[in-house]
């Protein structure tokens, strides 16, 4: 799974950071940067940080797959 | 009839994040018909943000950034192969692989590319590179992380300083060029230029600015650059973040107003023709499209934002298979973010449109504050570093013409700091080696080439 942030709407709250830290991260004061490629044990994590984002910044899914249609 | 327009073929030419957004809106706008999306890449879309943050950090790998769906758009992706040609009339978009997609309704979401280097031999030095794609990405952090000894950036604006920025971060000496007076003066004028310099100085970055780079040497291997000044720059990597251009070179024949900055389309996404009327079957959205804005007295507008091409092609779809009432503006006022040496910096509005600034809350000695631009008497825009829970506040602002410059006060009851307004310096695009990434275009949609009118 993937995720991205909409950093035009993320105000560095910093919920996602606590919720899931192997994820996101804060460079500095209010900077996220955060690990697109979401690794298998950290979803329930990241769904809990979606679920948690105050400005609903972060989207959860699948990529495009080559060749689909 | 709405169901006509809910059915039929519609192609996309430009897969990444304003076709794809485009794509899952039309679907879920009721689209119930054939969906191509056209691609040159051979990848399927992906982020390009964390390029030159994350990536080039090595705290992610260049091709982990693919975007995730909203919802599948059951589309045809045709990956790796590019749009070469329209024909508007045989509604056809035409491949280099020599096939063609037919259309009833078409989006142009082709974006920019990056600006190469003026020589093609010196740009071809192995060592010489550019940052746009995740190939571009990939290729430039594996020679970053062999310890290059120094790398050249030309180029002041966002990219390039974010790639300075990830250099120093990483211990790698950087010299960043620049032809105009500072960093980032061209997307937010003289003030926060000056914040910028000191930022990148205070980071151990060599900043040179009002230089040139005449020429980039190298033997096959690239191994420094020449100065205006008469200096030389010894350096094994250099990085050309000289701005974007407009993929727009495949509508030459196609009787469109599109050009090097960009495809001329209404409020609600519909392409302009050559002669400055409105199409009814090709819209177009993202970096690509270049649109008038009320709020900037009706000025065109080009943006390379990501936040604009998310909502440029949801408009776009919503209009695509809407009946002429029921279509919407695309009214968003521009938001812009960068984060750099350790600094969240954010826009909202056009900065470059405006003839004041004044900080209105923090200081630049704290590198903490909002700065507000305005233009004849009223709120323009507003730049946040390290203060973005306040951005919504000043795009209200915005958004109502608010006088400029705000009550004291206005926003947390603190004083103004610079109780005086000052000049905000934004400089004739022509002289600086970045380009803002907010431009403003002129009045005529049909205009190939364009003069940027000057903010004052
Ligand atoms: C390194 C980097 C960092 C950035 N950082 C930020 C940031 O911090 N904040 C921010 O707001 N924005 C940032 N941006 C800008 C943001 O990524 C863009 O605004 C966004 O990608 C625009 O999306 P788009 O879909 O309109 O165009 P693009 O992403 O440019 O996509 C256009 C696609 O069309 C393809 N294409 C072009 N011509 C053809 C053709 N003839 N046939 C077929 N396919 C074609 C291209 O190859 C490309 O895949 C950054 C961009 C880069 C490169
Ligand atoms: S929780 Fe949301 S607003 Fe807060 S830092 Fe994370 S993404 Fe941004």
């Amino acid at each position: 799974m993937q995720i991205v942030v909409d950093l035009t709407r993320c105000q560095g709250y910093a919920q996602c950071v606590f919720l899931a830290p192997e994820v996101f991260e804060l460079h500095g004061e209010e900077a996220l940067l955060y690990n697109p490629a979401v690794p298998d044990d950290q979803l329930d994590r990241v769904r809990q940080a979606a679920a948690a984002c105050p400005v609903q910044a972060i989207l959860l899914g699948e990529e495009v797959s080559a060749g689909a249609r | 009839m709405p169901d006509d327009l809910r059915e039929g073929r519609i192609v996309i030419v430009g897969a990444s994040l304003a076709g794809l957004r485009a794509a899952e809106t039309l679907r879920e706008e009721g689209f119930t018909g054939s969906l191509t999306v056209i691609g040159d890449e051979p990848h399927p879309p992906y982020d390009r943000p964390p390029l030159s943050k994350q990536v080039l950090l090595g705290r992610m790998a260049a091709d982990a950034a693919a975007l995730p769906m909203r919802r599948d758009p059951d589309a045809e992706w045709r990956l790796g192969v590019r749009a070469t040609g329209l024909d508007p009339v045989g509604k056809q978009v035409l491949l280099a692989d020599g096939e063609s997609v037919t259309y009833d309704r078409l989006l142009i979401a082709t974006g920019t590319r990056a600006r190469p280097w003026r020589n093609a031999d010196e740009a071809a030095l192995d060592g010489v590179f550019t940052l746009r794609t995740r190939d571009d990405a990939g290729r430039l952090t594996e020679r970053l992380a062999a310890g290059p000894r120094r790398v050249l950036v030309i180029g002041g604006g966002f990219t390039g300083s974010e790639i300075a920025s990830a250099c120093r971060e990483r211990g790698i000496e950087v010299t960043l060029a620049e032809r105009g007076p500072g960093p980032l003066v061209g997307a937010l004028g003289g003030t926060l230029s000056m914040l910028a310099a000191g930022l990148q100085r205070a980071h151990g970055v060599d900043l040179r600015c009002g230089v040139t780079v005449t020429a980039l040497r190298g033997n096959g291997r690239f191994t420094g650059a020449d100065l205006s000044d008469g200096s030389r720059i010894d350096a094994d990597v250099c990085v050309v973040a000289m701005g974007a251009v407009r993929n727009t070179e495949w509508l030459a024949e196609a009787g469109l107003a599109a050009g090097p900055r960009g495809v001329a389309c209404d409020a609600g996404c519909r392409a302009f023709n050559m002669y400055g009327i409105v199409t009814d079957d090709v819209f177009v959205a993202g970096d690509a499209a270049r649109f008038p804005h009320p709020l900037f007295e009706y000025q065109m507008l080009s943006l390379e934002h990501w936040g604009n091409a998310v909502t440029q092609a949801e408009v776009a779809a919503h209009n695509m298979v809407s009946p002429e009432p029921a279509r919407r503006p695309h009214l968003a006022v521009p938001v812009f973010w960068s984060s750099q040496f350790g600094l969240n910096i954010k826009s909202v509005g056009v900065p470059t449109f405006s003839d004041q600034v004044v900080i209105a809350q923090g200081s630049l000695d704290e590198r903490r504050l909002v700065a507000v631009y305005g233009y004849r008497g009223r709120i323009t825009a507003a730049v946040t570093v390290n203060m973005a829970k306040w951005l919504e506040y000043y795009q209200g602002l915005i958004e109502t013409a608010a006088p400029f410059p705000p009550g004291p006060g206005a926003a947390d009851g603190r004083p103004l700091v610079a109780a005086f307004p000052i000049p905000s310096n934004v400089p004739d695009p022509k002289g600086l080696f970045h380009g803002p990434t907010v431009a403003l275009t002129g009045y005529l949609p049909d205009r190939r080439l364009t003069v940027v009118r000057p903010a004052d």
